[in-house]
């Protein structure tokens, strides 16, 4: 095959699978309503994909946040600005950082899981069963994964956010010296409720539609095979983190 | 589907599953050419053949997990590839499934494997629920096993829990798709028993793929013998058993040469090997 055949052929399936992640989408949407009766089984993934993720998310927000204090402080104080350290890592971390890093470790965490429980359902038709059973696997596993990811994303971005808070508290003002008041009455003055705080949340709730999408996708259209369930889990992690990206640019822009 | 569309013989009750000019083509291999099956109500019917020769196929074209390339697969009189996918739930509501490899689910431990299909569509008081789980449990020998997860379990023991999960809501069709695989001759044993119990007491209709002509002629009213994408042989097990046909010769009397190969097809061995003639 020539090289530019190559290229149109890789570009037609990232197309082709573009297109079926959109149907699949709509599928997931349409199974919702079924999977309302099985809100026991959504609660019980808002626990695995949430609550599951809370040790590497708080421990991640509150570094995190310690970094950024401390890189930010040394910044600011060649201006004689450390005074404005709380705004600054508040409103990096409310924008854009909450719901950009707690995305990319909830695709690492929660979606890869996603993806090889369902690809190894798949691979044991046990997917196959439950339609055997006449129990729709789109609303009985996708649609309450799905929406358990949509429902944990933000939340777990504001424990980061408050995490990344704590941590950078600890570095400015219990190690560096920065005064308490300074740094919690300048960021209070400076974060608005709307623009900055829920602003943050919709990202997150896009972050985890998408997160979602493309994890349980992967896992429903894996091939039934142990090398096909480790490449679609691999896949998840790797297109996640450039939607992910990408959506933040595109959401950031219209959200200014 | 019209009226006029369901066989005579469907429509009146005789037969349970009828299958019409069925062709499937999956890849480049020709898996039924033009395959006419009659499955009788009450009845159990065995489908045997050689591997790989469509049986699981069959059962697959049958439940409406894989659409044939052409022919009518008619299920209580009702034309399964033509069905939407809500009547197909509904069908297979009437249907038990035992799968080859059984595929329990394996987050939830035996008993909530044979409830699953209880829980997802009746809304049973759980104690009633519980002693109907614990029945099918006890017929099949595991009731002390109930708490135990899928990967705690034999293979025997795992293919007991999937066929006490396939007849949990005593469907009117069974298929049973190699059920006795992975059994020890007690385990055999009552598994025969039951799928027989389970037709004579309840008029269950039931389809059976296996191997083991042993197990198949104990139980089985009839037997189809499919080989080379067609029905090859038909009847009742004890008259095929003794028939003067090359196909029953070969397959009931396991022989290697026969008109069912069994080698897949390859190139000339020597050829393989490197001996081309030219360094002899």
């Amino acid at each position: 095959m020539s090289a530019p055949a190559g290229r149109r052929s890789l570009l037609g399936n990232a197309l082709a699978q573009v297109g079926a992640a959109g149907l699949f989408l709509f599928s997931i949407l349409g199974a919702v309503p079924g999977s309302l009766r099985h809100f026991r089984e959504t609660v019980r993934q808002v626990w695995f994909v949430g609550a599951m993720s809370l040790v590497i998310i708080m421990t991640c927000g509150l570094f995190v946040g310690m970094v950024l204090a401390l890189q930010l402080y040394y910044t600011l104080s060649i201006f004689g600005g450390t005074a404005a350290l709380g705004t600054v890592v508040a409103l990096s971390l409310f924008r854009e950082l909450g719901p950009v890093v707690t995305a990319l470790l909830f695709a690492g965490r929660a979606g890869t899981s996603v993806t090889a429980e369902i690809g190894l359902m798949r691979a044991t038709d046990q997917l196959s069963a439950m339609e055997m059973m006449a129990v729709d696997p789109l609303a009985y596993v996708i649609a309450p994964r799905f929406l358990a990811a949509v429902i944990a994303m933000p939340l777990l971005a504001c424990v980061f956010n408050a995490l990344g808070i704590l941590g950078a508290h600890i570095v400015g003002v219990s190690w560096l010296g920065l005064d308490n008041g300074t740094f919690w009455g300048n960021m209070t003055s400076s974060v608005d409720v709307w623009t900055d705080v829920v602003n943050g949340v919709w990202k997150s709730v896009a972050f985890g539609a998408v997160i979602a999408l493309i994890a349980t996708f992967q896992g429903y259209t894996t091939p039934p095979t142990s090398e096909g369930v480790a490449h679609a889990t691999t896949r998840t992690v790797v297109s996640s983190s450039i939607v992910v990206l990408a959506l933040d640019f595109v959401m950031t822009a219209f959200l200014m | 589907m019209s009226p006029a569309a369901v066989p005579a013989t469907a429509a009146a009750g005789g037969n349970h599953v009828e299958v019409r000019g069925l062709h499937t083509v999956l890849g480049r291999k020709l898996i039924f050419d033009g395959v006419d099956l009659d499955m009788a109500r009450g009845r159990i019917t065995a489908v045997m053949g050689p591997s790989g020769t469509g049986k699981t196929t069959l059962m697959r074209h049958i439940t409406g997990q894989l659409a044939p390339d052409a022919g009518d697969i008619f299920v209580d009189g009702e034309n399964v590839p033509k069905l939407g996918r809500s009547a197909l739930f509904a069908l297979r509501e009437k249907i038990g499934y035992l799968f080859q490899n059984s595929a329990l689910l394996t987050d939830y431990s035996v008993f909530e494997n044979v409830a699953f299909p209880l829980r997802q569509h009746l809304r049973l008081p759980e104690e009633i629920l519980r002693n109907i789980v614990l029945m099918r449990l006890q017929a099949v020998g595991l009731r002390g096993a109930a708490g135990l997860m899928p990967a705690e379990l034999s293979g025997g023991m795992v293919r007991r829990v999937a066929l006490a999960r396939a007849i949990v809501r005593d469907p009117r069709l069974v298929i049973y798709d190699e059920p006795f695989v992975g059994l020890d001759p007690i385990a055999l044993n009552q598994v025969v028993k039951i799928i027989r119990t389970l037709n004579d007491s309840l008029g269950i209709t039931s389809i059976l793929v296996a191997h083991e002509f042993s197990a198949v002629r104990r139980i089985a009213d009839h037997v189809y013998l499919i080989a080379g994408g067609k029905v090859v042989a038909e009847g009742h097990p004890e008259e095929l058993a003794t028939r003067d046909s090359p196909w029953t010769r070969q397959f009931f009397g396991g022989e290697a040469d026969g008109p069912v190969p069994f080698e897949y097809p390859a190139r000339d061995y020597a050829l393989d090997l490197g001996f081309d003639g030219s360094k002899a």
